[in-house]
């Protein structure tokens, strides 16, 4: 069970020291999230119909649309660290500018969606109107709504930069991807990332759904 | 109240003081008995004892136990007010507690109650948490904007105690303090009379305010046959269980009332429409407790009583 | 013992220039660059202790501002937690000895270790920035909406500074866990490890699952002072005690963050001068995690009167005293370690004894808090700061200097002079005691805390307590004064002067080189094998 000295050098070992600490390091994210997600439950569990209401405002469709496409960049993803796994460098690239590009597009249609609620003045703030009743409760949930999906973003932000970086070290032949759990553990990442949306998603855009 | 939590207090004084001067003296003890003599000395090793652990994870978990029976018996007894309490509503804010009798008569930073009888205090802040801590009784409880919270006690003793905020509030958070002064029945009934003429009891202050903010033309108190019926009946309301839209149900509590008037639509009673307006920053803390204090009083001819509240 | 002599190669003569520091990703350097600036935070919380004890003495407020209590107040908390509690002994002494305890070279992520010195100070800086430009006048508990709406001081400064502080703890709480798992010397089982990084492994767990939350928190005020969207303000429909309950979650388990470590450096010291191994060994190890665990479940028990719900309050009582047990469990175990053994009275052993006898009175005084309608009484006066800062100074601090005095040999490879270090430790803990016994007994006349002017008849213990101060601040100047001195007269101390266990003492010089060990040492025995017999236990 003790990993010892001697292997202290050796590629497996590196490789599971460096994964483990991925893995810490994501459980930190987790309680991050849920310090948020239980902020949310808690205004929800408070206005039920008026998150409710709120919720309507969001586009399911290109909420719809993001959700594919994250999923597929993860799948991109596998793809890479499994090409990664077995020393193809093409493939390997090929499927990091891929998830790249998912990435830019889930980016881009985010922001197209955050421009609407600028539009619609739902942004939180000195500017923020609502024509319903409760337009105290509604902005709450707009407040957590860009809070959460802001963050996530950023998170998408920092996962793009980080693949872009090993793209660049594979592509000018600096990084051995057989000898290295980066792309592993950069997949590890991007695969919490979304875990993280399959929750924003029913939580900001389907709950209104039901009446 | 005092006395019990005291009897409470002494018996964890006791609880600390022997197991602080055990352990004082069994290392004191050893660290003599068994202090080094020579440089090269070499004590021999001791194997752990199980038997020992068990004992000193199972004697402190009994203790541990016995101090949250007591503290919990106690704690519930605080949290359920005497049905004969009478009621105080009470403000804080920045810096000052502002108290309402039901008679209408009002003070600032200083509580007249009678000696020997129940007071309960309904307790609001205006802006930030405040504290409302009465040391000579034992009791404490924050103000928290936005929602009722409440304490109760029983003065036996005459004479001014200290009234702190005990909260951090702020700059002048020290200054939020004042005085509770018990008296004698017949001297706080005398008190209470005084200055009388040309003030109104809380009820019919909030009585003239619900005229004026026409909640009558919704909420009626027998509507007859053929009206069309836009909102719940608020008769016997007061402590009544409220069958909510959204299918749970609440107790129709003071916190409940307050709610419903600055935010109807955020516990919708089953049945009705949501097209009653929002009272939020419409009426101040002070006419709220008026209003509520009027419904309090809402008690159809067949009696109602059950499950009311003072 | 054999005659003392430095090593010429170690870890503090392998470079002189202040580059060769500041880049460096050696662990034995970066623990001192935390020690020398968390010693600065040190120094500047407790000028602020100074200067409002110096307040109290008399009743009225007369010698500062009630504005300016209030800043100092909230400067002494926010610093002394943050930024020197948190990382007093993980960052200086967990990482200086987690390595060298387990037989490995460095920790598992040397580079990250050095950015979480350079994070903890730019979190720093951005503290002090919020403090020379103004200060900050809300606790160090923020509590909403006064942190979020009506302060008017530096608050989103100050919350980016914490915001910050937190990943180096973080980082650093991930390295540990990583180095544990993965780095142990070839036999180093898990029941062979120390008890000092048993706690090292539990302080982790609480820091790495903890800090997140804060992070939360924090932003989220931020969030609402910056848009006023009325996340915890009840005017615009937000819940002021989300704040409180997201608040306590990072900051009940921040306890024993700051507790649990020194816990781990008083089985070392009690091992190394009674020479026996630690009693119970086990149970103390897994107390250590039971702690982590239970830590995070009592949070509710800071809002008793803050109407959180009865049953609420029914449940987190409940669950807090089972904290009471893994303590116990530690207390009992260590004076049973003494029983038989051959008791030395070296500086770091009284550090060990004020230890556990303050820190018993600080547990046993934290029943009373647990305790349901006994807390409605003493919550938020005089008696909670007395009950925590036996834990935080008694407890924490008292396991701070323990660690100071014994492994600052292996550091700098001097000794210290022994009269003047227990001279010092005796008046630290006289003034101690002076200064906040009598804290108790205001609180339960029902002084409330954070009062800027006081109601006279409480005059009598606030003199009391301003005297104790007083000593307990010349009792911290005295060691820096000796440990300074010591650099550079001190008598060289050899690798391992006080005859300890453990392969920091038994395996490498002092100071150490730079690699820590000339050839990875291989474990055969059980950790504190004083006898020689290596039993089980």
């Amino acid at each position: 069970m003790t990993e010892t000295s001697a292997h202290q050098e050796d590629m497996s070992w590196q490789r599971e020291t460096s994964l483990l600490g991925v893995w810490v390091f994501l459980l930190t994210e987790v309680l991050f999230f849920g310090g948020l997600f239980t902020g949310y439950a808690v205004y929800r569990s408070g206005y039920p119909d008026i998150f409710s209401e709120a919720s309507r405002h969001l586009n399911v469709l290109l909420g719809t649309v993001n959700t594919a496409v994250l999923l597929t960049s993860s799948l991109t993803m596998a793809f890479a660290v499994a090409s990664a796994q077995e020393g193809k460098r093409r493939p390997l690239l090929i499927y990091l500018f891929l998830t790249i590009a998912l990435g830019l597009v889930f980016l881009g249609i985010k922001s197209t969606e955050y421009h609407h609620k600028f539009v619609e003045k739902l942004i939180p703030g000195a500017h923020f109107s609502y024509s319903g009743l409760s337009t105290r409760e509604v902005q709450l949930f707009f407040s957590f709504y860009f809070v959460m999906t802001g963050l996530h973003a950023l998170h998408m932000i920092a996962g793009i930069g980080v693949l872009a970086v090993l793209a660049f070290l594979v592509w000018r032949k600096k990084l051995d991807p057989s000898r290295n759990a980066l792309v592993e553990g950069t997949g590890l990442y991007w695969h919490f990332v979304d875990v993280v949306w399959i929750f924003l998603f029913p939580l900001f855009y389907l709950i209104g759904l039901r009446a | 109240m005092a006395p019990r939590v005291d009897m409470l207090y002494f018996f964890l004084i006791a609880v600390a003081v022997f197991f602080s001067v055990l352990i004082a003296a069994l290392i004191v003890f050893f660290a003599v008995k068994y202090r080094r003599r020579s440089a090269d000395e070499q004590p021999k090793a001791i194997g752990v004892d199980v038997r020992l652990e068990i004992l000193w994870i199972v004697i402190p978990f009994i203790i541990a136990m016995a101090m949250f029976f007591w503290g919990a018996v106690i704690y519930l007894s605080m949290a359920k007010p005497p049905a004969n309490a009478i009621p105080v509503y009470v403000v804080g804010r920045q810096w000052m507690w502002k108290f309402q009798h039901q008679n209408g008569k009002r003070e600032i930073n200083e509580l007249h109650v009678p000696l020997g009888q129940p007071v309960r205090l309904i307790i609001t802040s205006e802006d930030v948490i405040h504290s409302l801590f009465i040391p000579a009784f034992r009791v404490k409880m924050d103000a928290v904007p936005g929602r009722y919270t409440s304490l109760w006690f029983e003065a036996t003793r005459a004479g001014s105690h200290h009234l702190f905020c005990a909260e951090y509030c702020g700059t002048q958070h020290s200054q939020m303090a004042g005085q509770v002064i018990a008296l004698s029945p017949p001297d706080y009934e005398a008190w209470l009379a005084q200055g009388a003429t040309g003030r109104e009891p809380l009820a019919s202050a909030g009585e003239n305010l619900y005229q004026r903010l026409g909640c009558t033309g919704c909420h009626m108190a027998g509507p007859t046959a053929g009206m069309t019926v836009r909102a719940p009946g608020l008769q016997d309301l007061y402590g009544k269980r409220v069958q909510l839209e959204n299918g749970r149900s609440v107790i129709a509590d003071e916190g409940y009332l307050r709610e419903s008037v600055l935010r109807p639509r955020a516990k919708m009673v089953a049945g009705y429409q949501p097209i009653m307006p929002v009272f939020e920053n419409q009426v101040s803390e002070e006419e709220l407790v008026q209003l509520i204090a009027y419904l309090k009083t809402l008690r159809s001819a067949e009696g109602g009583t059950e499950g009311s509240a003072p | 013992m054999t005659a003392a002599v430095e090593p010429k190669d170690n870890y503090l003569t392998a470079g002189f220039s202040l580059k060769s520091w500041l880049t460096t990703t050696d662990h034995k350097r970066i623990g001192v660059l935390y020690l020398l600036s968390i010693t600065f935070f040190f120094l500047v919380g407790g000028l602020a202790a100074v200067l409002f004890r110096l307040e109290l003495l008399t009743p009225p407020g007369d010698l500062v501002s009630a504005d300016s209590y209030n800043k100092l107040f909230t400067l002494h908390g926010i610093v002394m937690v943050f930024l020197f509690l948190i990382p007093s002994v993980p960052a200086a002494f967990g990482n200086f000895l987690v390595p060298l305890m387990i037989g490995a070279k460095d920790l598992a992520f040397p580079k990250l270790n050095l950015a979480s010195w350079y994070v903890f100070v730019l979190g720093g800086l951005f503290a002090l920035w919020a403090l020379l430009t103004g200060g900050v006048d809300t606790g160090w508990t923020f509590y909403t909406p006064y942190s979020s709406t009506y302060s008017n001081t530096y608050v989103s400064l100050m919350a980016i500074g914490i915001f910050i502080a937190g990943f180096s703890s973080i980082f650093t709480g991930l390295n540990f866990i990583v180095t544990i798992h993965k780095m142990r010397a070839p036999g180093l089982t898990w029941f062979r490890l120390p008890l000092f990084i048993w706690a090292h492994y539990a302080t982790s767990l609480i820091i790495v699952l903890g800090t997140p939350v804060l992070a939360v928190a924090i932003l989220l005020v931020g969030v609402e002072r910056l848009f006023g969207i009325g996340i915890f303000n009840p005017a615009i429909g937000g819940d002021p005690l989300l704040f409180q309950h997201l608040f306590w979650f990072y900051s009940h388990p921040a306890v024993y963050i700051m507790i649990l470590p020194s816990m781990g450096v008083v089985s070392e010291i009690v091992a190394c001068f009674s020479r026996k191994r630690i009693f119970g060994y086990k149970f103390v190890a897994i107390a250590s995690l039971a702690i982590a665990v239970y830590g995070f479940l009592v949070w509710g028990h800071h809002m008793f009167v803050s109407s959180q719900s009865v049953y609420a309050g029914l449940i987190f009582s409940f669950l807090s005293f089972f904290v009471a047990v893994p303590s116990a469990v530690k207390v009992f175990n260590w004076t049973a370690t003494l029983y038989k053994g051959s008791i030395a009275f070296d500086t770091p052993m009284l550090y060990a004894f004020g230890f556990i006898g303050l820190f018993t009175i600080g547990g046993l005084t934290g029943l009373f808090l647990a305790t349901l309608g006994l807390d409605v009484h003493v919550h938020d006066t005089y008696f909670v700061i007395a009950h925590f800062h036996y834990i935080m100074v008694g407890g924490a601090i008292m396991g701070y200097l323990g660690a100071l005095h014994f492994w600052w040999p292996k550091m700098t490879g001097r000794m210290y002079t022994e009269g003047w270090s227990k001279f010092s430790a005796l008046i630290i803990f006289i003034g101690f005691n002076l200064t906040f016994f009598p804290q108790f007994i205001l609180g339960y006349l029902g002084m409330p805390r954070r009062y800027h002017a006081y109601s006279p008849e409480f005059q009598v213990y606030n003199v009391l307590s301003t005297a104790g101060a007083s000593i307990l601040g010349a009792g911290y100047v005295i060691p820096i004064i000796y440990l300074l001195w010591s650099l550079f007269r001190g008598k060289p101390a050899g690798p391992n002067p006080w005859g300890a266990k453990g392969l920091e003492w038994e395996k490498t010089s002092s100071p150490p080189p730079v690699h820590n060990f000339a050839e990875i040492p291989t474990v055969t025995e059980e950790a504190y094998n004083y006898s020689g017999t290596n039993e089980q236990g």
